[in-house]
């Protein structure tokens, strides 16, 4: 039902939707480069313990290594609390809703961000879905797993999985608590990504924390400060 | 669920290119939707649905083509589909693969209304 002087147009587009993200994401890439900070972002499921492992981290970076985490939550600022009772540098981004952090949202920190800096952590919302689709300008990767969770979680969510660099298995200390076959997720999880570097850790035991920290340091390649 | 959020994403490319085309109306819109995007097609259509209301367009048609997960082994080049999430060469058992097609979340075309 053509009206007059009315045409139809087909407009060829193939443009990612995801593009605006990718280029914010890559414009703190490039910022956060240039001034030799390395970006880790933490992924896991609501729980799996991401800000009590970088209350370890911290622990086992200081005094050498300088560190600040952005966290993301739906809601509060407990986790910013939490990390700043450690003497770190922390800012909340509360989403009001969003599953997932998005590169606008880290890009209206940096400018905020101490001058002397090694480390930034930005902890994503808690979710295995939907942060794996957002790039914020990390370097690094990890996604966390814990014990209670279950192994069959990596085929299950495979993205989180396949885009990570780091599977960082939480609460080691609960294996013998509970039917949990660790190799299983293990194979699993290099199934889906060859490439994924595996660590055991126990917040409660301190299991795997001090070789984790040390990861880190050596993906930053540089001498502790004095 | 962050459906709504690649829909609010889409619309702002939408109705840059309509503005850009002097379109009066959306009429439709494809999507490319890979098995390895991280986003439900019917989620992204309920989306799609209530956030249209009250734009140009509100009538619009939404198609969404699902792209199933393709590999290439970079040792022995062999290009295969990919559904049991086990990264494998099924040729050489080779785990050097490349993902060449499954992560794709695009806008591919529009209809358009224009004077």
């Amino acid at each position: 039902m053509s009206k007059k002087g009315v045409k139809q147009k087909e407009l060829l587009v193939i443009e990612d939707i995801l593009g605006s993200n990718k280029k914010i994401a890559a414009e703190i890439r490039a910022k956060l480069d240039a001034r030799g900070i390395l970006t880790i972002n933490f992924m896991s499921s609501p729980g799996a313990g991401k800000t009590t492992l970088l209350e370890k981290i911290a622990d086992r970076l200081k005094p050498g290594y300088r560190m600040a985490v952005i966290e993301g939550d739906i809601e509060t600022e407990r986790d910013a609390e939490r990390i700043r009772a450690k003497g770190v540098p922390a800012w909340q981004i509360t989403t009001g809703g969003a599953c997932h952090l998005e590169a606008k949202m880290v890009a209206k920190i940096l400018p905020e961000l101490p001058a002397r800096l090694d480390l930034l952590f930005i902890e994503n919302v808690g979710n295995l879905v939907c942060p794996a689709g957002y790039e914020l300008g990390e370097r690094l990767r990890c996604v966390l797993l814990s014990t209670p969770e279950g192994e069959d979680k990596p085929k299950k969510y495979p993205k989180a999985f396949i885009t990570s660099d780091c599977l960082i298995l939480t609460k080691a200390d609960l294996i013998p608590y509970l039917p949990y076959d660790q190799d299983k997720v293990k194979k699993e999880a290099l199934e889906l990504n060859p490439r994924l570097k595996i660590f055991v850790t126990s917040a409660v035991t301190g299991q795997g924390l001090d070789e984790l920290a040390d990861f880190f340091i050596a993906r930053l390649d540089r001498p502790p400060h004095a | 669920m962050h459906e709504l959020s690649i829909i609010a994403s889409l619309f702002e490319i939408l109705l840059q290119k309509a503005g850009d085309a002097k379109a009066l109306k959306i009429t439709g819109v494809k999507l490319n939707v890979g098995k390895l995007s991280g986003v439900v097609p019917q989620a992204l259509e309920t989306a799609f649905e209530a956030y249209k209301k009250g734009t140009i367009a509100e009538t619009a048609r939404l198609e969404i083509e699902e792209l199933p997960l393709k590999v290439l082994c970079q040792d022995c080049g062999l290009e295969t589909f990919q559904d049991s999430y086990i990264f494998v060469c099924p040729g050489c058992r080779s785990t050097s693969l490349k993902i060449r097609q499954g992560t794709e979340l695009s806008l591919e075309k529009i209809e358009l209304e224009i004077e």
